[in-house]
């Protein structure tokens, strides 16, 4: 449960997943991280046009156990944020890497060496298991 | 058993505690504080009296009561002196609410789950807005908390608009608040007693996040709100109005002024202004404010038997759950102190609250103008509900030291909550007071300033 990791996604040490399409990218959580979080009951997304620096907290997830803060993997500008969520957030927990949370056009170029690849972040999630 | 009679409220015998001390393994009180370092511990002997009897602190503490200077009232500014039905502390007496604090087992306590989802109700009702947390300590807090919910809804900006005509105390809480934050004040200065408006526009940018306002305001007038929620929401700024929940009962609500929080103390409501307190804080604010809301929620729900029954919602706001995250630090409520608010409102309706409001303002414009017809009174001017204020330069202490000695307390000097208000004197008349009472004001008032005129 909760170790379906997706190639061609890149991820973060939080267990945000980035889908990188030219200075755009989407973000959305890992099975790991829903599954961790548990029934998700409320998605309090960013609005359009709102502007974050990387590491910023640009969402909170409210599940029945606790809520988590998602930050931004780099610093833009929101393009687009998943609406549906509004009515149903368990759509994070039923298909994490179907359902993006929003997506960022970046004021830098994206540098994905900073992030991990679906590989190193199998071995990754192996050294979180441990704790 | 022998209880130890010098201490006989204290509930442990000293046969308790030395079986207590000994089950840990020490032998004196004393040695649980040994970690504390000699030279910052009280050494001396307490200089407390020996304990007495519950007929000795009775007649002690009447005596004392005895003592206090019973004033005839025409003190506001911010705390109201009007009539509390003998239900409504009845009601608020019963010691299953007495005994009950924030429940903090809420499934079990849900008497006092209703009580608060009731006041939440009637905040909604009486402002209109969408949402009310279960109260907070006072109006000011409210103030301080509705600022920070702004800040955290809008978190690249950071600078808040503040009318001058607020509430000083609200004032200074708010710099308490966020003065080691980075956040700037901008300040919407005066014209006359009013708030002038016609600097909004220029104060407001991409870095405002709320703007503050209060009405009535800190001299009792009510402010001109229209096209004001414009263009603050034009701005995509929030617009945050404090207000004494009675005025309700008359005037417009903070929804129908288009406010996205609404923030002030129940106190009016069945409280009684001792020394200041306790009171309740109020904040209410539009659906989409929910999340930011600070403090504790009563929802209601459905049990599994499908009764209704209440529960504390939405607490992953809270910092039990969101520890540093959270939307406040505020995780209790005034839930006594609420629960008579609501007994007050409940009691008297909404045909009751308009009749307080027609009496308290009937009054109080007749003892303005009786007081204007003096002449050697000059006053703030401007629309007003049942609190106006009065400019008497340096007269105005001695006027209410003098009108202190006719048995009146004849109001508040501004100036003593901020210098720059010096010589404003705010007076609050309630429907508790008769046309007698304030014509002896009339006549006391005339008697002090006429003679001052005669000395000048």
């Amino acid at each position: 449960m909760g170790k379906t990791v997706k190639k061609g996604l890149f991820y973060t040490k939080n267990h945000e997943w980035v889908a990188v399409d030219g200075n755009e990218v989407n973000v959305g959580i890992t099975d790991y991280a829903q599954d961790s979080l548990g029934e998700i009951v409320y998605v309090d997304l960013p609005e359009i046009d709102d502007s974050f620096d990387a590491e910023d907290e640009a969402v909170s997830i409210e599940s029945v156990k606790t809520a988590a803060p998602v930050y931004a993997p780099f610093s833009g500008t929101i393009t687009k944020v998943n609406d549906d969520l509004e009515d149903s957030p368990e759509r994070v927990n039923e298909d994490p890497y179907g359902t993006f949370l929003f997506v960022m056009k970046c004021d830098d170029e994206v540098d994905t060496d900073d992030l991990m690849n679906d590989e190193q972040y199998t071995e990754y999630l192996k050294t979180q298991e441990d704790d | 058993m022998a209880q130890n009679r010098k201490y006989s409220y204290v509930p442990h015998t000293s046969e308790d505690i030395d079986e207590m001390l000994a089950s840990i393994g020490v032998s004196r009180i004393e040695d649980l504080f040994a970690d504390i370092p000699q030279d910052v511990k009280f050494t001396e002997v307490l200089g407390l009296p020996d304990g007495k009897s519950e007929y000795e602190i009775e007649k002690f503490l009447q005596n004392l009561s005895e003592k206090n200077d019973r004033k005839l009232s025409f003190l506001g500014c911010g705390m109201y002196d009007h009539i509390i039905p003998a239900a409504v502390t009845a009601a608020a007496s019963s010691p299953a609410f007495v005994t009950s604090y924030t429940p903090y087992q809420p499934e079990i306590s849900q008497g006092m789950l209703q009580a608060i989802f009731e006041f939440q109700t009637m905040i909604c009702q009486l402002t209109g807005l969408d949402v009310s947390n279960a109260s907070l300590y006072d109006g000011h807090t409210a103030a301080a908390e509705a600022v920070s919910m702004a800040f955290q809804a809008k978190k690249k900006r950071k600078t808040v608009i503040v009318s001058e005509a607020v509430h000083p105390f609200t004032l200074s809480l708010l710099r308490t608040y966020f003065n080691e934050q980075d956040i700037q004040f901008r300040s919407l200065p005066l014209k006359g007693g009013k708030t002038d408006f016609s600097q909004l526009s220029s104060l407001l940018d991409d870095t405002t996040a709320a703007v503050f306002i209060q009405t009535p305001n800190i001299f009792g007038i009510l402010e001109d709100l229209n096209g004001i929620s414009e263009l603050i929401h034009q701005n995509k700024s929030f617009f945050i109005l404090s207000s004494n929940p009675m005025n309700f009962g008359m005037t417009k609500t903070p929804s129908e002024w288009g406010a996205d929080i609404a923030v002030g103390d129940t106190q009016p409501f069945g409280l009684p202004a001792n020394l200041g307190g306790p009171s309740v804080g109020y904040i209410a604010a539009v659906k989409n404010l929910l999340r930011k809301m600070p403090g504790r929620i009563v929802g209601e729900t459905q049990d599994d038997r499908g009764q209704r029954a209440f529960v504390l919602t939405l607490q992953a706001r809270e910092q039990h759950i969101k520890r540093g995250r959270a939307t406040s630090n505020i995780c209790t409520n005034q839930a006594l102190a609420a629960l008579t608010t609501s007994a007050y409102i409940a009691l008297v309706g909404p045909m009751g609250l308009e009749e307080v409001n027609r009496q308290s303002m009937t009054k109080a414009h007749y003892l303005k103008e009786a007081l204007l017809a003096l002449k050697e009174v000059k006053d703030v001017p401007g629309p007003f509900a049942y609190e106006f204020t009065l400019d008497l330069g340096n007269r105005a202490d001695d006027f209410i030291q003098r009108m202190l000695g006719k048995g009146f307390f004849a109001g508040v000097h501004l100036g003593a909550l901020d210098s720059s208000l010096y010589g404003k004197v705010a007076v609050a008349v309630t429907e508790k007071r008769t046309k007698e009472e304030i014509d002896r004001y009339v006549e006391a008032a005339g008697e002090i300033l006429k003679g001052d005129q005669l000395n000048e």
